[in-house]
C-alpha cells in the first residue's frame, strides 16, 4: 500500500523551499521503488518548522522539520516512511506543544486536507454547515450567527449577526456578498492561510451568507500580493460549481449563489470597505462618506455584507455546531476563538487560534518563546500598521476588544509583531507617517496633508530640532488626524505614533516627565 | 503587424473579452499589465471609449493603485516588503544592500533591463521575514547572502 505523506503548499512554507522538497521526495522515492502518494497539504502554522514534512503512519501523521532538500536522502535512510527517528523527528505533529494547546475551530482543517480536494473537504466535516442552512429560515441562519457572538474579524470587531440582520431587512431585487481578502496589515497572514489552505470553507461561508440575506452574487476581493491564493481559490470555486455547490441552484435547493474573485492592485486603503466597493466598480479606491451604510447602499448602489475572510470562514461551524458552541469559547464580549498570528522578531513565529482571553505574555513567550534574536522583548505592535505599540508594562492584557480598547490599543486582526530591543521607536513612528502618506486615498485632508507634515515633524524630531516646539506640535497632528479624518487609515495612524512617542520617550530625545503634557 | 498594431490588438481583445463584466475596470487593466507588463499610455483611449468613461478617469484609477505602471518593466520585478515586520528582523539593512547590489532604488529598472525594483506593504510571509517577491515566486528569511544567490543565479541563466 502507498505512504502518504504530507508537504505544504502554503506558500510561506513555499518561501522556504517547500516544492524543492516535494520534488526531492518524489524523485527519492522513485529512485528507491517506494510507493507514495505526495500530498500538497496547507500549513500547520508552526512556521520556524516549515517546510514540515508528514507521514501517515498507524499511530498518526509524523513530523520531520525543518527539511530541506539535501536531507531528504537522510530522511529515507532513517526510514522515514515508517515513520523512523531521525535528528529532524518532532513526534506526532498534533502532540506538539504549539499546536496541541490551540483550539482549532475556523482552521480545523488547516494543513491537515488537501486544499484542492472537495472530496477531502467533505469528508472532514465541509459543508455541514450548509446543509444545516439549506434546512433553516433566513431569520433562523441571522439568529444563529447573532448567537454565536461572532465580530468581524478584519479589525473593526462590528457584530456580524447584526450586519446580516441589517441587509436581510433592507429589500432590493440584487444583493451582494463581499469578503474583504485585502489582507493589507503587517504581520498578518490568516487570511491568507486560510485562503491557500482550506479555500472551501471561505465559499462555503460566503454561500451560507448570501442565503441569509438573499444574495445571488459574492464577490472575492483578494489583493495581489497573494497570487498562490488567487490560483486555490479559483480553482476551489471551479470544484465547487462542478458538484453543484455554486451556480443555479445549489445542493438541488433552488437557491442561487454566484461567486468571482477580483483582485486588488496594491492599495492598502482598499481593505476600508467603502474604498473597497469603490474598487470593485472600477474606480480609484477613494473612501466613501458614511452613511449610508454598506448594508443599506453598498457595491453598485446595492445592500450589501461586507465581511472578512476569517469572519467568513467561522460561519460554517457556527452553523455546523450552533451559535451556543462557538460563543462558549472566549471571554466578556469577545466570543469565539481569534487566530492570532505571531511575527517578526519571534523565535516560533506561526498561527494560533485560541478563545479570546489568554494575555499577550503568554503568547510571546509560552507559545513564541520570546525574540528570535535572544535580546529582550522592547516593544510589540498588535493589530497592524494602524495598531498601537506596546510596552512591556502591558503585555499582561489579556486579548480581548474590550481590554485592549481599555489600553488604547486595538486587537484588529490579530497579527502581533515583535521588536527587540535594538528597536528606535520614533523611526517606527516615522516609519507610520510615511505609510500614512503613502497610502491615503486622498480625500480628506487631515489625512492627505496631516501625513506629509507628520513626516515632517518626526524629521525634525529624530534630528533634534527644536523639540518644545516639535512634540507638542506632532501631538496636536495627532488630534487632528485621530478626530478629522474620514476613515481608519488617517483615524488611526495616531495610535502607533503616540503610542510610541508615550512609552518610548528616550527614543524620541526627551525625558519621561515631558511627554506628561 | 508593427508593434503598436500588436499591443492595439491584444489590448482590443482583452476589451471585446471583460467590457460587459460589471465594474470591469480594474479586470482589463490586470488582464493588460499581465500581456504586456505595464498599461501603455496609448491603450487608455480604448479602454476608456469601450467603458464609456473619459481618458482622465482611466488615468487616474491607473494612477491610483501602486500596482500598476505606465513604462515597461525588467525582466523580472523585485518586490521588496517594507512592512514593520521585516523591518524587525533586519529588513532595512537587507533594503540598502538590495539597493547597491542592483544600483538602482525603488521604482527604477537596472541599465541592463533586467530586475525592476519596487515597494511591497507586506506579502503576507510575516512569520518568515524579511520576505521578498520575485514575479510570482516567494522568499523567506532572506538575508543579504540569499539575495545575492539568488539574483547570480537568475543573471546566470539570463
Amino acid at each position: 500500500m502507498s505512504i502518504t505523506i504530507y508537504v505544504p503548499c502554503d506558500s510561506s512554507a513555499v518561501s522556504l523551499g517547500a516544492d524543492r522538497v516535494a520534488s526531492a521526495i518524489a524523485q527519492e522515492a522513485a529512485k528507491r521503488g517506494i510507493d507514495i502518494k505526495l500530498v500538497r497539504n496547507g500549513s500547520r502554522g508552526m512556521y520556524w518548522l516549515e517546510p514540515l514534512v508528514e507521514v501517515a503512519t498507524d499511530k498518526g501523521r509524523e513530523a520531520y522539520g525543518p527539511v530541506q532538500p539535501g536531507d531528504v536522502a537522510g530522511l529515507f535512510d532513517a526510514d522515514f516512511t515508517q515513520g523512523g527517528a531521525h535528528a529532524l523527528s518532532l513526534g506526532l505533529t498534533e502532540e506538539i506543544d504549539y499546536f496541541k494547546k490551540q483550539q482549532r475551530l475556523t482552521f480545523a482543517r488547516i494543513g491537515k486536507t488537501d486544499p484542492a480536494s472537495l472530496t477531502d473537504y467533505i469528508e472532514n466535516d465541509g459543508y455541514r454547515g450548509l446543509k444545516n442552512a439549506l434546512t433553516m429560515t433566513q431569520e433562523q441562519i441571522v439568529q444563529a450567527v447573532t448567537d454565536s457572538g461572532l465580530r468581524g474579524r478584519g479589525g473593526a470587531a462590528f457584530p456580524t449577526g447584526i450586519k446580516w440582520k441589517t441587509v436581510l431587512n433592507t429589500a432590493s431585487l440584487q444583493k451582494y456578498i463581499i469578503c474583504n481578502a485585502d489582507e493589507g496589515d503587517s504581520g498578518t497572514f490568516s487570511d491568507r492561510m486560510v485562503m491557500e489552505g482550506d479555500p472551501f470553507v471561505l465559499i462555503e461561508g460566503m454561500t451560507i451568507a448570501g442565503l441569509a440575506v438573499d444574495a445571488t452574487q459574492g464577490y472575492i476581493y483578494l489583493r495581489i500580493e497573494y497570487p498562490h491564493a488567487f490560483d486555490v481559490l479559483n480553482a476551489a470555486i471551479a470544484s465547487a460549481y462542478e458538484a453543484g455547490y455554486l451556480g443555479e441552484n445549489i445542493q438541488g435547493s433552488g437557491k442561487a449563489f454566484h461567486l468571482e474573485v477580483r483582485q486588488g492592485a496594491g492599495a492598502y486603503v482598499c481593505g476600508e470597505e467603502t474604498s473597497l466597493m469603490e474598487s470593485l466598480e472600477g474606480k480609484r479606491g477613494l473612501v466613501r462618506f458614511k452613511p449610508p451604510l454598506p448594508a443599506i447602499s453598498g457595491l453598485f448602489g446595492q445592500p450589501t455584507v461586507v465581511n472578512n475572510v476569517i469572519s467568513l470562514a467561522s460561519v460554517p461551524v457556527i452553523l455546523d455546531k450552533g451559535g451556543d458552541y462557538y460563543r462558549d469559547f472566549g471571554m466578556g464580549r469577545s466570543r469565539g476563538t481569534l487566530p492570532v498570528q505571531l511575527a517578526g522578531n519571534i523565535k516560533r513565529p506561526g498561527l494560533v487560534e485560541l478563545g479570546f482571553g489568554l494575555t499577550l505574555r503568554e503568547l510571546l513567550y509560552d507559545f513564541g518563546g520570546g525574540s528570535a534574536s535572544g535580546r529582550p522583548i522592547k516593544a510589540v505592535q498588535v493589530g497592524g500598521p494602524l495598531g498601537a505599540y506596546l510596552h512591556e508594562s502591558q503585555f499582561d492584557t489579556p486579548l480581548d476588544y474590550e481590554a485592549f480598547a481599555a489600553i488604547w490599543a486595538v486587537v484588529g486582526h490579530g497579527g502581533i509583531v515583535v521588536f527587540d530591543d535594538t528597536v528606535n521607536m520614533a523611526e517606527m513612528a516615522r516609519y507610520s507617517m510615511e505609510f500614512c502618506k503613502e497610502e491615503s486615498c486622498g480625500k480628506c485632508t487631515p489625512c492627505r496633508i496631516g501625513s506629509t507634515r507628520g513626516v515632517e515633524v518626526m524629521d525634525d524630531i529624530i534630528n533634534g530640532r527644536n523639540l518644545d516646539k516639535n512634540v507638542p506640535l506632532l501631538r496636536d497632528l495627532c488630534d487632528t488626524l485621530l478626530n478629522g479624518s474620514l476613515c481608519a487609515l488617517g483615524g488611526m495612524t495616531p495610535y502607533p505614533v503616540l503610542s510610541a512617542l508615550n512609552h518610548f520617550p528616550e527614543d524620541f530625545g526627551i525625558d519621561a516627565k515631558a511627554t506628561a503634557a | 503587424m508593427t508593434e503598436s498594431g500588436n499591443m492595439q490588438a491584444t489590448v482590443q481583445q482583452i476589451i471585446a473579452a471583460l467590457k460587459d463584466k460589471p465594474g470591469a475596470l480594474l479586470p482589463i487593466l490586470h488582464d493588460v499589465q499581465n500581456a504586456l507588463g505595464y498599461i501603455p499610455p496609448e491603450s487608455i483611449p480604448d479602454i476608456a471609449t469601450a467603458l464609456n468613461l473619459s481618458r482622465a478617469e482611466v488615468h487616474g484609477v491607473v494612477s491610483f493603485y501602486h500596482y500598476f505602471r505606465d513604462t515597461p518593466p525588467g525582466k523580472q520585478t523585485i518586490h521588496l516588503c517594507r512592512a514593520e515586520s521585516c523591518q524587525a528582523m533586519g529588513g532595512k539593512q537587507l533594503e540598502e544592500h538590495v539597493k547597491s547590489k542592483l544600483g538602482i532604488d525603488f521604482h527604477e529598472t537596472t541599465a541592463d533591463g533586467k530586475f525592476s525594483l519596487e515597494p511591497v506593504y507586506c506579502l503576507g510571509n510575516c512569520a518568515c521575514s524579511p520576505a521578498m517577491q520575485i514575479d510570482k515566486d516567494i522568499y523567506g528569511r532572506v538575508s543579504t547572502d540569499s539575495f545575492d544567490a539568488v539574483i547570480n543565479t537568475m543573471e546566470a541563466s539570463a
